[in-house]
């Protein structure tokens, strides 16, 4: 446990953590949507994993009609909520935006998806039904994004759908992971719920292989989808890495969003070890916590960083530092964490810190074989692409669904 | 420096922009800020028995989030007493000397009644006077206005009323709601009038609430027609101000009203004839400062452009509307894509593919070429994907030139002259191999 940073009031910190992308009151929202210019074959539109019809959903709701531009987006992209606040639209749709050539700056998509599917959240608004019961069954195995896209859309064809999740909320990194200005848990659970709210049977704390056999799904099921995301941050493998003070990025960031802002303990001085988004989410929140001083430390240089460069400009102003070409050798300290020693071209050296957070990616789960190459079974999401954007995730559900559906349909006469 | 100075049918005013006869020119005070604040005259709310107006008047019909594209009353003529418009009028007059000021009347088509409000209106001193054959909604049912402005003979009738007594220049106001402009304005100009002014307001429902079902405006539920106007109107009004100013019968000066809200749509007036300008809805959605860059957008074209009076520039374009069987048939256009800057939006694809002639093939994105290109051969120059066109300049229409001479459809249909080979492409093939 490292020693207990200055303490922000609960105010100061509930402003810390404040969305950082506000939603565009009604006014802003009409004055972009009426911007957009109604590409025809659209490059935001390709742009997208889940390919929402992005300047449909946008007319819409310049005509008034906010319901049915909630529904073209959450037709292509089950998790439209969660994307419009945490998707890299940078790189994504807004990216592509035909208006970064002619006005210097794109469509805030992100900003008006959000302001069509807040609409449809907030009042509950039910959108899709169950179809028609068809008779058969279909296990979902992890209840993150992949896995509940692919339930949803199965839902909307008739299949009877059960969804195992080892932990004891749905919502995968949705919930646990996303960094906290970005997106709550309450708002990751309530688009979830209306997932669930199509029928979908949701067995909480079950961990397949661990409390289930794989086998067991596929005796019981038509088909099997595997959306179980990943482990574990890879451990730095150097010594001093279990004393107290060293911490996992995705448990601190986990720990932080299912507590009271207070109840997480931050360090004075914080190093985070990594440069990926989730290394650049800790380092931000650490820094939010009331971190006196946080950096970034890095083996390589700046551009061999994989976080994009928005969120590495989101923590410069969060006065986060960067150090780079630093390769930690060994964490120092008494039983608590003192200080990490790096290598660097100049030589050896010690970053003082009472705090190190890994965040150097995530470990495949392990300890158990699932039977990938089984007609009956498919996979998604984290899990099968080896960490992505949930936009990823939603488009590989929904992938899979299809594929499924296409799988149990053949022969029957009503493949589509 | 450009002169901006006018005189229109006698009545001098230091500039050509007059306040039109509406909710802005209702009361001394706010003709007085707006003489202030620079413009050249004014025509006052219409004078005559005073009415009651209903609590909901004004309905707009917004485009996106542009508000007041067009704009709608039902409003009527003055609610105030005659003799309280008149005394604010002399004062205007008195105290603004070298600004027009113009009275809008309306009364009950008698001939003692015109008389009489002929009269006093004189008395005030004012430099001209405008009868109010216009407005489309409420007076009209009680005989007046347009009811008197879509008749000719009317028109001539109480004209010939009005100048048995008028010693101002009498501007008649004239209705678009009509079939043929010029029939009413050459009655008017039979029956003495000195000037013409037009276009008074379209009749119009602007739009229905779909939660009530009540037309807007609303009043209690329920709505009337209206009278239309704001920059949605410039069109039919640089038309109709076209069709009376070419009219060789016709030969009276002509005060343009309809949507006029920049130096361009007022220089664009003049150009077509007109030798004063009549504002209203800009200054119901801007206010009166709008003047400032009405004055400096035009002198500065005109300073640019060498014209030193709107003399020189009035109906100027006027011998350029023409007929369409005086239209060259061969003159020939083709689109042309500036790459440079073109954003790859391809609404001009989509626009000419399923508006218009097919003449744009769409190449995949992401290949670093164009994604549009235009096939010559089937254009037709129709201008569209220009219009489309977001970004500046980027489609343009080139002339192609080619060996044959001018020929227009009159001349083609008498046998003389001959056609330039001209696009013929139509995708007609997969519709017919579908039948």
């Amino acid at each position: 446990m490292p020693p207990e940073s200055h303490v922000l009031s609960d105010d100061q910190l509930a402003r810390n953590f404040a969305e950082i992308a506000p939603a565009l009151t009604a006014d802003a929202a009409l004055l972009e949507a009426n911007t957009c210019l109604f590409c025809y074959d659209a490059p935001c539109t390709i742009a997208c994993p889940t390919h929402i019809d992005v300047p449909a959903f946008i007319k819409k709701i310049a005509s008034g009609n906010l319901r049915g531009a909630a529904r073209v987006i959450l037709d292509a992209n089950p998790f439209g909520h969660s994307c419009a606040r945490a998707c890299p639209v940078e790189v994504l749709c807004e990216g592509a935006c035909v208006l970064n050539a002619r006005d210097e700056q794109p469509i805030r998509i992100a900003l008006l998806q959000r302001h069509a599917t807040d609409n449809v959240l907030e009042r509950h608004i039910r959108l899709f039904e169950p179809g028609p019961p068809n008779g058969k069954k279909v296990a979902i195995v992890g209840g993150g994004p992949a896995g509940l896209s692919c339930a949803r859309d199965l839902r909307r064809r008739g299949y009877a759908v059960t969804v195992f999740e080892a932990k004891d909320k749905p919502g995968g990194l949705n919930t646990y992971g996303i960094a906290e200005y970005k997106m709550t848990p309450a708002v990751a659970l309530a688009e979830v719920q209306d997932i669930l709210d199509l029928g979908v049977e949701l067995k909480l704390g079950v961990a397949i292989g661990r409390d289930v056999p794989v086998e067991r799904l596929l005796a019981d099921y038509d088909a099997v989808f595997i959306a179980i995301g990943l482990g574990r941050t890879r451990a730095l493998g150097i010594p001093g890495e279990d004393q107290s003070g060293v911490v996992d990025a995705l448990a601190f960031i986990e720990r932080l969003k299912t507590h009271p802002y207070s109840e997480t303990r931050v360090g004075r001085r914080v190093v985070v070890v990594g440069a990926g988004n989730t290394a650049i989410d800790a380092v931000t929140q650490a820094k939010r916590l009331g971190a006196e001083w946080a950096t970034i430390v890095y083996r390589r240089g700046p551009a061999d960083m994989s976080s994009f460069h928005y969120e590495q400009e989101l923590a410069k102003t969060d006065g986060c530092e960067f150090r780079f070409h630093c390769r930690p050798t060994r964490i120092l300290g008494n039983g608590q964490v003192a200080g990490l020693e790096v290598e660097t071209p100049q030589g050896t050296e010690v970053i003082a810190c009472d705090m190190v957070i890994t965040a150097l990616g995530q470990e495949a789960l392990g300890g158990f074989a699932l039977p990938t190459d089984n007609p009956k079974v498919f996979a998604g999401g984290d899990f099968a692409n080896g960490g992505a954007e949930i936009v990823n995730a939603a488009a590989e559900g929904v992938g899979a669904a299809k594929r499924i559906h296409e799988m149990l349909t053949v022969g029957d006469g009503r493949r589509r | 420096m450009a002169d901006l100075s006018t005189t229109f049918a006698g009545i001098k005013s230091p500039n050509p922009f007059w306040l039109a006869s509406g909710p802005p020119t209702n009361t001394y005070g706010q003709v007085a800020r707006a003489f202030d604040l620079g413009w050249g005259g004014a025509v006052w709310k219409t004078v005559g028995e005073p009415i009651i107006n209903v609590f909901s008047r004004y309905g707009s019909a917004d485009l996106g989030t542009t508000r007041m594209m067009g704009f709608n009353n039902i409003e009527l003529i003055t609610d105030r007493p005659v003799a309280d418009n008149l005394r604010e009028i002399a004062l205007v007059k008195r105290n603004y000397p070298r600004h027009a000021v113009i009275v809008s009347l309306m009364v009950e088509s008698k001939r003692e009644t015109w008389h009489e409000m002929v009269r006093r209106t004189e008395d005030t001193g004012a430099d001209g006077i405008e009868l109010n054959f216009g407005c489309p909604h409420g007076m009209s049912e009680r005989g007046m206005g347009s009811a008197v402005g879509q008749v000719p003979d009317y028109t001539c009738q109480i004209v010939e009323w009005v100048k048995e007594v008028a010693q101002l220049p009498v501007i008649v106001k004239l209705t678009p709601n009509v079939t043929d402009i010029t029939y009413i304005a050459r009655a008017a100009v039979k029956g003495g009038a000195d000037a013409l002014s037009l276009i008074n307001t379209i009749n119009s429902i602007v739009g229905v609430d779909l939660d009530s079902f009540a037309p807007y405006p609303a009043v209690a539920g329920k709505s009337s027609h209206g009278g239309y106007c704001g920059p949605a109107v410039k069109p039919i009004a640089l038309h109709l101000v076209s069709a009376v100013a070419g009219d060789p019968a016709v030969q009276v000066p002509i005060s343009a009203i309809g949507g006029i809200s920049t130096w361009r749509d007022a220089a664009e007036f003049v150009a077509l004839g007109a030798g004063s300008l009549q504002v209203c809805t800009a200054v119901m959605h801007y206010g009166f400062r709008i003047i400032e860059d009405l004055m400096d957008g035009l002198e500065t074209w005109m300073d640019e452009r060498g014209h030193r009076t709107l003399a020189e520039v009035r109906g100027r374009a006027l011998p350029n509307v023409v007929k369409w069987e005086d239209l060259d048939l061969n003159y020939h256009l083709v689109a042309e894509i500036d790459q440079a800057k073109c954003i790859q939006c391809e609404l001009c694809w989509t626009a000419c593919e399923d508006g218009a002639h097919q003449a744009i093939r769409r190449h995949p994105r992401g290949n670093g070429g164009p994604v549009v290109e235009i096939i010559d051969e089937a254009c037709v120059g129709c201008n569209l994907c220009s219009q489309v066109c977001p970004v500046q300049e980027c489609i343009t229409m080139r002339q192609v030139p080619n060996d044959f001479g001018a020929v227009n459809w009159k001349a083609y249909a008498a046998g003389l002259g001959k056609l330039a080979p001209r696009s013929e492409h139509f995708h007609t093939a997969s519709w017919e191999s579908n039948v």
